[in-house]
Formats: structure tokens, C-alpha cells, sequence
């Protein structure tokens, strides 16, 4: 085996070092009646020339964002990934290395989650990141526990217009601690509905947790929801699944946001089925001791060098196990080594104008939509890559005719949203070209579906 | 180690000073020493009803976290605001500067039934 | 000996935004192909402050810098116990990139991702095999996310029975995380005592009404396998609870015994150590959970099943604890996690356990005698020394520190708890035994040195980018991001 060095020669003289006969002795503590007394019924090896004949044939069975055009978002984006990342983070000192436990021999990891935190605090207005999340998903339930925790409450009111798989999760989270969930209902323009949270807002609630832009690609008032959460002592959280927004949207800080949970996907990771993704977590300063997950800090050597690491460890589970502010250990590292790297070559200027771009061809494509016959917008409420179009003829006809045609035209919100059966999710990016949208609507003129 | 004479102690290694109703409390020489260098001290609001043996606060080294009992039942009357910014204090001087909080006892002489030095030297030496 | 350890040109390197210069780009974009529009005002932040201008050529050479100053497996060797830091394939790595495997949308129908459900169909289907459990879920992120997941799982067989127990028994061990998610779960955690292996005694000391499961490593943090497990198990489950299985040292079982087999009922794998992913600098992981027939109802969803001709993702069933992730879990990982078992085989997977398991029998006949070692059963994949013979006022930490001078990253050290200063070493079997006799001439070199002169060991390491760094400062006033200065 290749991966395995030793000879039969090797294998002798270690036993004989060891004073054992025979590998089988090396097992002497296992007991007989749970040994395991036949193969494991697997497929034979392959050699790496059949290794990648069987995944080429495996790859070749699955429709991508190359071999189809896609206009599906929904917490996954399709976005531009420069060459360069993958070239950097084919450096195996970045990939072979584990959590820098070693600061010394670590420094170029540690540096890179500094410089990560510091990305991620200057994109979301605010005062502290970690070093990063699973996902999304997760990381928006973290932070409702983090608010938990905070508040000493426990009631949480999630919008209906949050990722409904976000929503899925933080249930998940929460499903053996006794806290309350409530959901805030959508208002006619696709926002959440700013009375019914007034309605549902007490001095018992927690948080308050809205997408931004939220899953219909809505952009939340932000501010009003933050002033009102905060008149009853409750924390907001602010979900971001499509970060390339806040190249031009209004910091979730600066409108209020006491924590900001996101995913990162968009900023250079591949699309990878859904993973791994990243999550991103960020806090204000005051709150530091209760974040979850880990952070790097900057000090000096001994020679009074500049260094990096792990700090304010005392919150993480291998010091205070039960008591810790999460379970987590391995994080997304290398998938915050990609994001710091698309940060840093798409820049003040790149951010913003590739979330342009996005916004301007969601526009189009919106108004595409609104002139045909048979389609309608669903939500009047300033988007930004997506919006949810009304359809009259069925959407699963609609999607799977489009999909004949080579386009992944939008995700149904059927399952999600009963009362939104007649409507599927569409999402436009950079790399979608003019030709691609307008080859979508004149398939939908055309009756494709 | 030194463990003053006119002070009480307790079995997790707390001191308290009293002062006609008043509990002065902090942590011990050998506490300090075991947790190493101080760099978080978390302390109760003034106004807290603390119950005798309750966790009133938290101290923290690089690697190490501690719960802090309260010795005696009371009300929180005042806290060492000096170690939220310089919590290293409770390294360099833990039985004067590095107190933590004051406590308004509920019963004066609740800190009576507390180990001595000796008692408390004692209890150290068998915990090994 | 020859040390491997020395000093090469290393080049310093500034923060990101300490580089930054106005107006320099390090991408290029389309032009705008559709009008352009303007968002409302009151919705437009002002240009991010801060934020770095890098040319490409910066950004290259910024990370390439970087990434000299780290120590990975490809560097050398990296025995840290209980994370199984073993080679990560590179044909793993081109696989993983195959647009048809890394471009897909996560919402694309099943019909048209018939070849990547049907790779998670049997990875989950292989694991199972290998762990003997009747059934895997890939989805959990994590090692730590897998055991939040079984933990939510036992819970809820529990609560479906109307069983409303509230404690779960730990092993003092156990890794951090283990106590960590079982409070996610909303459990009470009693820690229990282990004095190398647990005993019957001691479970059933704590084993009553009230105990909704056990959890266990095995083998253990100390690399020794639980010998009682299966006596273990059957207690725990006549007195009506569960027990949860730690996986994360599986790459001492495989071929060889099943946790499934053991009477264990929930166990979770990291992909990330037993099957040769890369640890990414800190992740991404992979966190599958395996279970009994009995919880597979509460399961996470959605899964990939097989009826046969196709496969689809099986939406969340009633019984089911819900989604802990926004979509599938790390399929980029699981990819290189199958292509790895495809490359081994079953006999490849045996051979690798047999030669991890003998490789840290080797590390230990060498070091045992010149390092005090706590328990003497026979270890697996890796064995536990303490400082407790090092001399010269050394401790553990200034071990690590010069073995970082001879060119090795170190162990684990000061965990398991149980050992004061411990030293957890995990050779993995991708190891010579060519390079063991160096680490062991360097452990054996470094004893001396303790002995005839400590100051080697206190100053270490003395060859690193950095030298000792001062994390009492980091933490009183924690620096967490960069700041422009006035």
C-alpha cells in the first residue's frame, strides 16, 4: 500500500523490538468474543489510475453550475472563485497542519485567522469574530444560544422569512433546553412584519433572529427591528447567507445588530454539494466571554517579536467541558483561509463591485420577470440577488421544463412555504451573463414550461 | 506560602476578613499560586444576595478557570473595580489589593465556624 | 543523530492591511453587461473602512509567505495524540476538485445528482461496515457536531419511550467536547472516575434511574482498550440507558473489531483522522454518526437512500431530531474520505490499523525507561508518558518546545487529565520506522539534555519563526483584530 511504509523486514524487527511474535499479539487487549472474525465486507482496492476513472464517472452523473445555467441560491451562491485561491491553499503547510496548538511552528495559520477576524469584524461593523463556524445554519444557532446565555431568557422569535433550513437548525439546537420559539410572520412586501414582532416581543424574549438580506432576498429593516428589540432588553441576531451584499448594504452594526452570524460560501468557496462552507460569528466587545468558538490574539515573543495565538481559551470546551460556551473544536480553518484570500484580492473596491453587479442583474432580471404574462414578483421589498417570483402554471412543471432547456431556473418554495406553492426562489450573480438571463425568460415566453 | 493569621478560610480556598458585619473576601495564597497568572476576574454586581458556598465570581488563568464561593450568606456592599482592568493584582497581592468583593453579612458571625491559618494550612498539607 | 531541525531563510511579513495601498487591485470582473442600478441610499454603507488593496502578486506572496512559518504533516512528523495526523492522499485532493463533484448546487433535483448521491450512499454504507453500526448519517460537521448529534439522538429514543432521564455519565478522559455536548443535549454531566481502563464497578456505582447514557472513547485517551466494554454495555443498557461511543480513535479497530459488535449504540467518526483528510489547519472536519436499527428513526435528515435503481435525499421523518446543518454536512470531505477506503480496501484498512497500532508500540519499547510511563496494558495506537523522570526542572511544555528545535511537532501534551504532564503520542501508521528512531533518538536526546542542560529546554524553541510567546498578555488585554493606528 503507498500510503504505508513499512516492509515485511520492518514489520519483524519492530515486533522483535516490541517482544511480540506476531501482529495478532499487538491486539492481546481485545477481547476474543468482540474481535471482528472475518474481512470487511468492502469492494476490493483500486489503484489511483482506477480511482479517478471511478470518479470522473461519478462526476460525470451530476448536473453542475458549469454544465447547466443556474439560477439557484437559497443559502448556496454561484460565485466567481479566483485561481489564486486554490493555489495558495494547495500549500500543504496550510492544509496538513491542524489546530495551531504550537504557536511557534504555527504562526502562519494563526496570522491568517487574525487577519480573518479582523476581515469579517471590518465587513459586519462589528467588534470581535472568531475564528469561525461550521456553517450558517449553525452558527445563527449558536448565536441564539449565545443570547440565551446573555439574557438569562428564553423565548427566541425567529423570523418566518429566515432560511428556513437556518430555522430547521437552530430548532435542532434548541430542542432539549427548554427554550420557546416563535415564529414572526411575513409581511406583504417580503419583509418580516414589524407589527407582529412588536406583538411578540416581551421581556422574556431573548433574541430576535432576521435574515439579511432574508431567504425571499429581501433587504430587513434592520435598524427598526434592532430599536425595537432593544427597547425590550432582547439581543438581535442578523443571519447573512449572501455576505457579498454587505459590499454594499449597511453594516448589521452600524444598524444594531448585537450579534451577526453568516455563512462565507460566497466568498471563494466552492459550491461542493453544501460543503464545507463556512460559518462566520461576530460579536460586540462587551460580549466577548460569551462567544462561542476560537479566537486568536496578537502578543509578543520573548524577543519581543510580534506573534499570534489562541487566546481567551477559558470559554472553550477542553477547559470548561460542560460549562464551555459551545462544543466546538474543529472549525472551517482552511474554508477561513480561502475567505481571507478572496477578501484580499476583490478588496474595498472588488467587494463593492461585484455586489453591484449582483444587484444590477437581479434587477434586470426582475424586471424581465415582471413583463411576462404568466409570472409576477411576489414581494415589492428592495432585493438584492434574489426575489421570489409568482408563477401561474404549476412550478414543478415550470422548473423541470427549464431544466430540459439546461437551466436550473429557481428553487420551489413549496415544501418551505405551503402558502407560497405558486412560487419558486431566483437568484442572479456575476456569473450569470446577460445572454443567460434573458435565455431564461424567453424560455419561460416560450412556454418551456 | 503565607496564610495570615487574623484572616478565616475556607475549604476551596477563599480568605475573609471581618470587620464588625462585614465579610472581605478574595482567594488564597495557594489558590493564586495553583491557578498561575490571573487574567479575568468576573465579579458579582454590588446589591447581590450571595447564600454561603454559591459561586459569587470567576477567576481565570491562560489554561485554568475557577469558580469563587461565597464563605459566608450576605449582601454585596462593594467590588474591587481595580481588577477588571489589572486582575494580575490577585497574583501580586491577594490578601490586601487583590481582595474581591465586600459582603454585608446576614449573620455577623456567620465567618466564625471558617478555618484558621492552621486549620487551613492543615487542610492544604492533606489535600496534597 | 542527525537533527532535522535548522534554521533556513525565513522571510517576515506584514499584516494584510498593513500592506494596503489605495486604488491597487488584485481582481478582475466582466464588465456590466446590464444597466447598472442604484440601490436606495438609506440602504448603502460607505466604503468599508479598512479594508485591504492588495495586487495580486501581494496576495501570492503575503500567503506563500505565511504559510513557510506553519508545520504540516508533508513537513514532518506529527505525532498528536488522539487527532491522527496521518498523509492525506494527494490523489484525494484532485478527486475532491473534479467539477462534476464540486460544483453542484446542494438544491439540485436527485435525478440530476445521481453520482454524488450514490458516493454518499456508499460512504454511508462503508462506515457502516466498518463500525458495524446499522446505520450512518452523514451530515454532522464535526466530531464534536457528530456527538452533539448522538447525544440529541439518545435523547430523543429516550423521550419517545417517556423516559425522562437527565444525567449522563463521563469518564474523566474523556475529551472536552464529550461533556460539552452532552449539556447541548440538556444533560446533567457526572463525571466519573477511570483509572486506565473503566470497570464494571465504577458504571455501576453511578448507573441508575436517573442515567440516560454513558459516554466513552475506546479505546481511550490513553490509547488502552476498554476491556470491559461489552459487561459495560450490557449494564447500562439492563438499567434502561445508552452508550455513546467517541470515535475518534477508530484508527486502532478497523478489521479488527466493530463498536458496532460491542454492544455500543451510537458512535461517531472523524472522517478528518481515521480516513485521511486533511486537518485544514483547524478544519474543515467531517462528523458522520453511526447508530443502532433501534435510533436510526431520530437520526438528523435528510439522508441518501437507495431504492434499488436510484438514489434521493430522504427528507426529516416525524421521529427524527430535526437538520444540523443548512445543507448536507462537508461533502468536499467525505469525497476524499471515499476515495481513501476505495484506495484501501478492507484489507488496506486492517493493514493500516495493524501498523498504527504497531508503530506506537514501537515509540513506546524505545522511550519506556528513559520516560515514565503510567499504565503499562498494552497500547494501541498510541501511548501516554509523563514528564515525571525529566530532570532539571523540565516539564512537559518545555519537551514540546525543543522537540519543535529537532524538527517535530509535539505530542499532545497535558491531556488526558488523568496524567499529570502528559505526553500522548500518535505515530498513525503512515510513519517509517526509519523516521520513529529519529523521534525517539530526539525524545532519548532531549531527556539528556534536561538532565545536563536544562536551559536548552527552557529556552526552546530557539530555531522557530517565533520564539516562546506571551499568552498571560494575550489574555489580560486581548488584541483580537487590527486596527488602523490615530
Amino acid at each position: 500500500m503507498r500510503y504505508i511504509p513499512h516492509t515485511a523486514g520492518d514489520v519483524a524487527q519492530m515486533l522483535g523490538r516490541v517482544g511480540v511474535d506476531t501482529l495478532e499479539q499487538l491486539f492481546v487487549e481485545v477481547p476474543e468474543a468482540v474481535r471482528l472474525k472475518r474481512p470487511l465486507d468492502l469492494p476490493e482496492p483500486v489503484s489511483e489510475i482506477e480511482l479517478l476513472r471511478e470518479f470522473k464517472g461519478l462526476a460525470e452523473k451530476n448536473a453542475t453550475v458549469e454544465t447547466y445555467k443556474s439560477f439557484l441560491g437559497g443559502g448556496a451562491y454561484h460565485h466567481f472563485i479566483p485561481a489564486v485561491i486554490d493555489q495558495l491553499i494547495s500549500r500543504s503547510e496550510f492544509y496538513t497542519a491542524y489546530t495551531p496548538y504550537q504557536p511557534e511552528i504555527s504562526q502562519g495559520t494563526l496570522q491568517a485567522i487574525f487577519e480573518f477576524q479582523t476581515l469579517i469584524c471590518q465587513l459586519t461593523g462589528m467588534d470581535v469574530a472568531n475564528a469561525s463556524m461550521y456553517d450558517g445554519a449553525s452558527a445563527s444557532a449558536e448565536a441564539v444560544l449565545m443570547a440565551v446565555r446573555l439574557t438569562r431568557r428564553k423565548r427566541v422569535l425567529l423570523s418566518r422569512a429566515l432560511n428556513p433550513r437556518y430555522r430547521a437548525t437552530v430548532a435542532t439546537y434548541c430542542k432539549y433546553l427548554g427554550l420557546e420559539l416563535v415564529e414572526v410572520a411575513v409581511g406583504d412586501d417580503g419583509r418580516t412584519d414589524s407589527a407582529d414582532l412588536a406583538e411578540k416581543l416581551d421581556d422574556k424574549t431573548a433574541a430576535v433572529v432576521l435574515g439579511y438580506p432574508n431567504y425571499f432576498g429581501v433587504i430587513e429593516d434592520v435598524a427598526a427591528a434592532a430599536e425595537l428589540t432593544h427597547q425590550h432588553g432582547a439581543r438581535l441576531v442578523t443571519a447573512v447567507s449572501e455576505p457579498v451584499a454587505l459590499g454594499l448594504l449597511k453594516s448589521p452594526g452600524e444598524l444594531g445588530a448585537d450579534i451577526v452570524a453568516g455563512d462565507g460560501q460566497s466568498f471563494g468557496l466552492p459550491l461542493s454539494f453544501g460543503g464545507p462552507y463556512l460559518g462566520f460569528f461576530a460579536v460586540l466587545q462587551k460580549d466577548v466571554r460569551s462567544m462561542p468558538g476560537r479566537l486568536v490574539g496578537e502578543t509578543t515573543d520573548l524577543d519581543g517579536q510580534r506573534g499570534f495565538v489562541l487566546t481567551l481559551a477559558t470559554r472553550e470546551q477542553h477547559i470548561r467541558r460542560e460549562k464551555a460556551t459551545s462544543n466546538i473544536c474543529s472549525n472551517q480553518g482552511l474554508c477561513a483561509l480561502m475567505v481571507t484570500i478572496f477578501l484580499s484580492l476583490l478588496g474595498k473596491q472588488g467587494l463593492r463591485e461585484m455586489a453591484e453587479q449582483n444587484l444590477s442583474k437581479a434587477a434586470y432580471a426582475r424586471q424581465q420577470f415582471a413583463s411576462l404574462k404568466n409570472f409576477s414578483i411576489a414581494f415589492a421589498g428592495p432585493s438584492f440577488n434574489e426575489f421570489v417570483v409568482r408563477s401561474k402554471p404549476p412550478v414543478a412543471e415550470v422548473l423541470v421544463g427549464l431544466e430540459q432547456a439546461g437551466i436550473l431556473g429557481g428553487l420551489s418554495l413549496a415544501d418551505d412555504y405551503p402558502e407560497l406553492a405558486d412560487c419558486f426562489l431566483v437568484c442572479v450573480t456575476e456569473q450569470n451573463q446577460r445572454e443567460e438571463i434573458d435565455a431564461l425568460v424567453a424560455a419561460l415566453q416560450g412556454g418551456a414550461a | 506560602m503565607d496564610f495570615p493569621e487574623e484572616l478565616k478560610y475556607t475549604e476551596e480556598h477563599e480568605w475573609v476578613m471581618v470587620e464588625a458585619d462585614l465579610a472581605i473576601v478574595g482567594i488564597s495564597d495557594f489558590a493564586q499560586e495553583a491557578l498561575g497568572d490571573v487574567v479575568f476576574a468576573e465579579l458579582p454586581e454590588v446589591g447581590t444576595v450571595l447564600e454561603a458556598g454559591k459561586a459569587f465570581g470567576v477567576v481565570e488563568s491562560v489554561k485554568a478557570v475557577s469558580d469563587v464561593y461565597a464563605p459566608v450568606s450576605g449582601t454585596v456592599e462593594e467590588i474591587n473595580t481595580d481588577l477588571l482592568d489589572a486582575p494580575e493584582i490577585i497574583n501580586t497581592s491577594p490578601y490586601e489589593d487583590g481582595w474581591m468583593i465586600k459582603i454585608r453579612m446576614a449573620d455577623a458571625k456567620a465567618a466564625d465556624n471558617l478555618m484558621d491559618a492552621e486549620a487551613y494550612q492543615a487542610h492544604i498539607d492533606e489535600e496534597g | 543523530m542527525t537533527i532535522i531541525g535548522t534554521s533556513g531563510l525565513v522571510l517576515n511579513e506584514k499584516l494584510l492591511f498593513e500592506h494596503s495601498a489605495p486604488g491597487r487591485k488584485g481582481y478582475s470582473l466582466p464588465k456590466l453587461d446590464v444597466p447598472k442600478t442604484e440601490l436606495a441610499a438609506e440602504l448603502c454603507r460607505e466604503e468599508i473602512s479598512g479594508f485591504p488593496e492588495l495586487s495580486e502578486v501581494d496576495v501570492v506572496r503575503h500567503f506563500t509567505r505565511l504559510s513557510t512559518w506553519n508545520y504540516g504533516v508533508d513537513s514532518g512528523f506529527y505525532p498528536l495524540g488522539s487527532c491522527t495526523m496521518k498523509y492525506n492522499p494527494k490523489v484525494n485532493e484532485v478527486v475532491a476538485r473534479l467539477p462534476g463533484l464540486a460544483d453542484i448546487h446542494p438544491a439540485t433535483p436527485a435525478h440530476l445528482t445521481q453520482g454524488m448521491l450514490g458516493l454518499m450512499y456508499r460512504l454511508q454504507e462503508s462506515l457502516a461496515e466498518i463500525s458495524g453500526f446499522a446505520k450512518v448519517t452523514l451530515q454532522p460537521a464535526a466530531g464534536a457536531q457528530g456527538e452533539m448529534t448522538g447525544m440529541l439522538v439518545i435523547r430523543a429514543w429516550h423521550e419517545a419511550r417517556g423516559s425522562k432521564r437527565t444525567k449522563v455519565l463521563i469518564p474523566a478522559t474523556a475529551h472536552g467536547t464529550n461533556p460539552a455536548s452532552a449539556a447541548l443535549a440538556g444533560y446533567d454531566v457526572v463525571p466519573i472516575s477511570s483509572d486506565g481502563v473503566l470497570t464494571l464497578e465504577e458504571v455501576e456505582a453511578h448507573m441508575n434511574d436517573d442515567v440516560a447514557a454513558l459516554m466513552v472513547t475506546n479505546p481511550n485517551t490513553l490509547g488502552l482498550f476498554e476491556t470491559n466494554i461489552e459487561a459495560i454495555c450490557k449494564l447500562v443498557h439492563e438499567r434502561g440507558g445508552l452508550v455513546y461511543c467517541d470515535g475518534a480513535n477508530l484508527n486502532a479497530l478497523m478489521g479488527i473489531a466493530r463498536p458496532g459488535d460491542m454492544g455500543l449504540d451510537v458512535m461517531h467518526f472523524n472522517l478528518h483522522k481515521t480516513f485521511s483528510t486533511p486537518h485544514g489547519g483547524g478544519g474543515p472536519g467531517s462528523g458522520p454518526v453511526g447508530v443502532t436499527a433501534a435510533l436510526a428513526p431520530y437520526l438528523p435528515g435528510p439522508g441518501v437512500e437507495c431504492d434499488g435503481k436510484s438514489y434521493r435525499l430522504e427528507s426529516v421523518n416525524e421521529s427524527s431530531i430535526g437538520r444540523m446543518m443548512a445543507f448536507h454536512g462537508n461533502v468536499g470531505i467525505m469525497v476524499r474520505a471515499y476515495a481513501y477506503i476505495r484506495s484501501m480496501g478492507p484489507t488496506g484498512l486492517k493493514h493500516a490499523t495493524e501498523m498504527a497500532v504497531l508503530n506506537a508500540n514501537y515509540v513506546r519499547a524505545r522511550l519506556e525507561g528513559v520516560y515514565d510511563l503510567p499504565y503499562k496494558n498494552r497500547s494501541l495506537h498510541e501511548v501516554v508518558f509523563s514528564d515525571k523522570d525529566l530532570e532539571g526542572g523540565c516539564h512537559t511544555l518545555d519537551l514540546a518546545k525543543r522537540l519543535i528545535d529537532y524538527g517535530y511537532h509535539p505530542p499532545t501534551i497535558y491531556f488526558p487529565l488523568v496524567v499529570k504532564g502528559a505526553i500522548m503520542i500518535e505515530p498513525t501508521e503512515t510513519e517509517s520506522q526509519e523516521v520513529l528512531d529519529e523521534f525517539c533518538d530526539a525524545m532519548i536526546a532531549i531527556a539528556g539534555e534536561a538532565r545536563d542542560n536544562p536551559e536548552l529546554l527552557h529556552d526552546a524553541p530557539i530555531r522557530s519563526k517565533v520564539r516562546r510567546l506571551d499568552e498571560t498578555a494575550a489574555a489580560r488585554k486581548p488584541k483580537l483584530k487590527w486596527e488602523e493606528v490615530g
